[in-house]
């Protein structure tokens, strides 16, 4: 059972502010039901430019629930410049804390501010668009985003990525990214991970060689395939070419060529490249 | 507030006579049955080794037989296994081992879903192939796969099988003298007997190397002091389950056909999970739509009522239970999946008691989703 703050559980089992605003100045959608959660915020402005109403729906957990009623509370009398400035801390610390697994709430809702705030900027028109390029394929989560809570949050961990916005927490095949963005992101924070194939000036044994291309295998390629029913087998390795086979829903997939090139041909060369430590 | 527990494919409460049996043995008989003295004791060598629970027994299973068969390089599983063999199964994958997962079935219509298909565990049993392992029934579904004919048809081909009974174990009557299975395991508290005791029944014959080492026990099979009372206290409930088991079952199956099927009448966009047919009597798995399962089973907190749920928010993980996921559940639906798992314990009352407060819960957290018009 999760541990859950006295305020949390009552937001939860009452909720302020449930449903949507008619006629909204601003509204924010995001997450979706394949996610797991889904909040919708609307919001009223008044002459002054300060938002006098906020309502929200929300499909998700009780934090989910709790943050997003909070959410509504803390956003009433700010005028937009203000709301703007609530970051995804704020919306934890106001419930009194949350659970590290369930840190995604709080940004699912900052998120759902800013997506609001937007709307309302461009007239109405504009919807929540994802910015920058995907990095987590299985929950649409983009380096910018990750980028955002790596840096508001001071997180070192890929672990602590996918508490904060889920981006690893399916197949785990970007874990290898996330982990290089927060060695780029947090350079003083982290000591670098040294691989753990011990390298010798330069040039790896065949041994090592193949120890390493098992290891980026079994880290970084299988479970991308896995996610898809696939799997994928290391056959033999001769000099630079390695020979492998695609498994289970794989072996018969029509898209199996760009995986080959796309995902393993990819983490391989990027793994087997890089300076030695 | 009372509590109604629903939650015993998790774990169940140790039955009166199970504890009273157990407990002159902490303070009063606790000597070591090693111990070269009476107090001690004496164990006898068999098929039965004793573990810490379900979890070991699993894992002594697997990486002993393999250990066992060098040679051989496959295992064969199925993808709604429980983590206690998926997990290894993976994990060996990552030595080298090939692991295949057979899928159970998807397109079959609802009530249908989570069977196996036997042709296509037979086409992948090969030379290569060290070990079979395969549950007797899901403990989040409740679906009961055909494991005798399973353990025949492995047999016939020469290979090792396993099952993970702990959840079919005291709900299913089951005769290994008859049977082909070679390794089973079991585990204590999921039949009123305590926590941290388990069997790994070894069909006499079948090679297994020890995974444990640093003692005699358990004929060098698993080293280390007998958890005595635990022990006692699994015979003990194991008596019980077999003298009660067909009068018991009935009881429990009519409970929780009675709950299903209120639940189901009573909230609207809700729909039962797995093999309606081929199931343990005392579970039920239902998902709501547009809910998530976490808030509901808070919900029936709220009220004293235990149970599970598969959604991804339960475990912590992202992703919602890799059962409901296998078996073709839609996402949506495998968020909002509650499960309710009955004992002998239960009572109508409490059945009734769950039916009158199920659809309030649900319209209650239906009316905050933004997925429901209004």
């Amino acid at each position: 059972m999760w541990e859950y703050t006295d305020k949390l559980k009552d937001h939860f089992f009452n909720p302020r502010n449930v449903g949507e605003i008619e006629d909204p100045d601003g509204v924010g959608e995001v997450g979706s039901l394949a996610c797991g959660d889904a909040l919708k915020l609307t919001f009223k402005l008044d002459a002054n430019g300060r938002i006098t109403d906020a309502k929200f729906k929300t499909f998700g957990c009780a934090s989910a629930i709790a943050t997003s009623s909070v959410l509504t509370e803390m956003i009433k009398g700010l005028t937009l410049a203000e709301a703007a400035k609530v970051t995804n801390k704020d919306i934890a610390e106001y419930l009194g804390g949350l659970p590290e697994q369930k840190m995604h709430c709080s940004v699912m809702g900052r998120e759902a501010l800013e997506a609001a705030i937007e709307n309302y900027q461009s007239g109405g028109k504009k919807k929540h668009e994802l910015e920058g390029n995907i990095i987590c394929t299985c929950f649409g989560v983009t380096d910018k985003e990750i980028e955002r809570v790596i840096r508001e949050n001071n997180l070192t961990t890929v672990e602590e990525v996918t508490n904060y916005c889920k981006a690893g927490g399916g197949c785990g095949g970007c874990q290898g990214e996330i982990e290089k963005m927060i060695e780029k992101i947090q350079p003083d924070e982290i000591k670098q991970a040294p691989l753990t194939v011990a390298r010798r000036a330069g040039k790896l044994t065949n041994i090592q060689k193949i120890q390493l291309i098992q290891q980026t295998i079994n880290e970084q390629i299988r479970p991308a395939l896995r996610a898809h029913g696939g799997n994928i087998e290391l056959i033999d390795v001769e000099g630079n070419k390695v020979v492998v086979a695609f498994r289970g829903m794989c072996a018969q997939c029509r898209l199996a060529d760009f995986t080959m090139k796309d995902v393993v041909e990819a983490k391989l060369r990027g793994r087997m490249s890089s300076k030695p430590s | 507030m009372r509590t109604i527990y629903f939650d015993n494919n998790a774990t169940t409460k140790v039955a009166e006579q199970v504890f009273e049996e157990m407990e002159p043995l902490f303070c009063e008989l606790y000597g070591n049955p090693s111990s070269m003295h009476t107090f001690g004791g004496q164990s006898e060598p068999s098929e039965i080794i004793f573990t810490s629970g379900g979890t070991e027994s699993d894992n002594a299973a697997i990486k002993g037989t393999l250990a066992a068969l060098p040679h051989k390089r496959k295992i064969i599983t199925t993808r709604v296994e429980h983590p206690a063999v998926l997990t290894v199964c993976r994990e060996l994958e990552n030595h080298g081992y090939t692991v295949v997962e057979l899928p159970v079935g998807k397109e079959l219509p609802v009530g249908k879903q989570g069977r196996l298909d036997l042709a296509e565990l037979e086409e992948q049993i090969d030379d290569d192939t060290a070990l079979v392992t395969i549950m007797y029934a899901n403990n989040e579904t409740g679906v009961v796969f055909p494991i005798e004919k399973i353990a025949d048809l492995v047999a016939d081909r020469g290979v090792i099988f396993h099952t993970d009974a702990v959840q079919a174990i005291g709900k299913i009557p089951l005769d290994l003298s008859k049977s082909n299975i070679d390794l089973l395991s079991l585990s204590g508290h999921k039949l009123h007997a305590p926590k941290g005791v388990g069997v790994l029944y070894v069909r006499k014959g079948t090679r297994i190397s020890p995974f444990m080492f640093g003692g005699h026990q358990e004929a060098g099979r698993r080293a280390g002091t007998e958890n005595v009372p635990g022990i006692v206290g699994l015979g003990k409930a194991c008596e019980l389950a077999a003298k009660n088991i067909e009068q018991e079952n009935n009881k429990v199956k009519k409970l929780r056909d009675k709950l299903e099927k209120a639940i189901l009448e009573n909230c609207p966009d809700s729909r039962l999970n797995g093999d309606k047919e081929n199931r343990l009597p005392n579970t039920t798995n239902i998902s709501f739509e547009y809910i998530e399962g976490e808030a509901i089973l808070l919900m029936l907190d709220k009220y004293g009522i235990c149970a599970s749920s598969g959604s991804a928010c339960t475990s912590g993980s992202l992703e919602p239970s890799h059962v409901l996921r296998a078996m073709g559940i839609p996402f949506t639906a495998a968020h909002g999946s509650i499960r309710f798992s009955l004992s002998r314990y239960n009572t109508e009352e409490e059945v009734d008691y769950t039916i009158e407060k199920m659809p309030g819960i649900v319209n209650q957290l239906r009316e905050l989703s933004p997925f429901v018009a209004t």
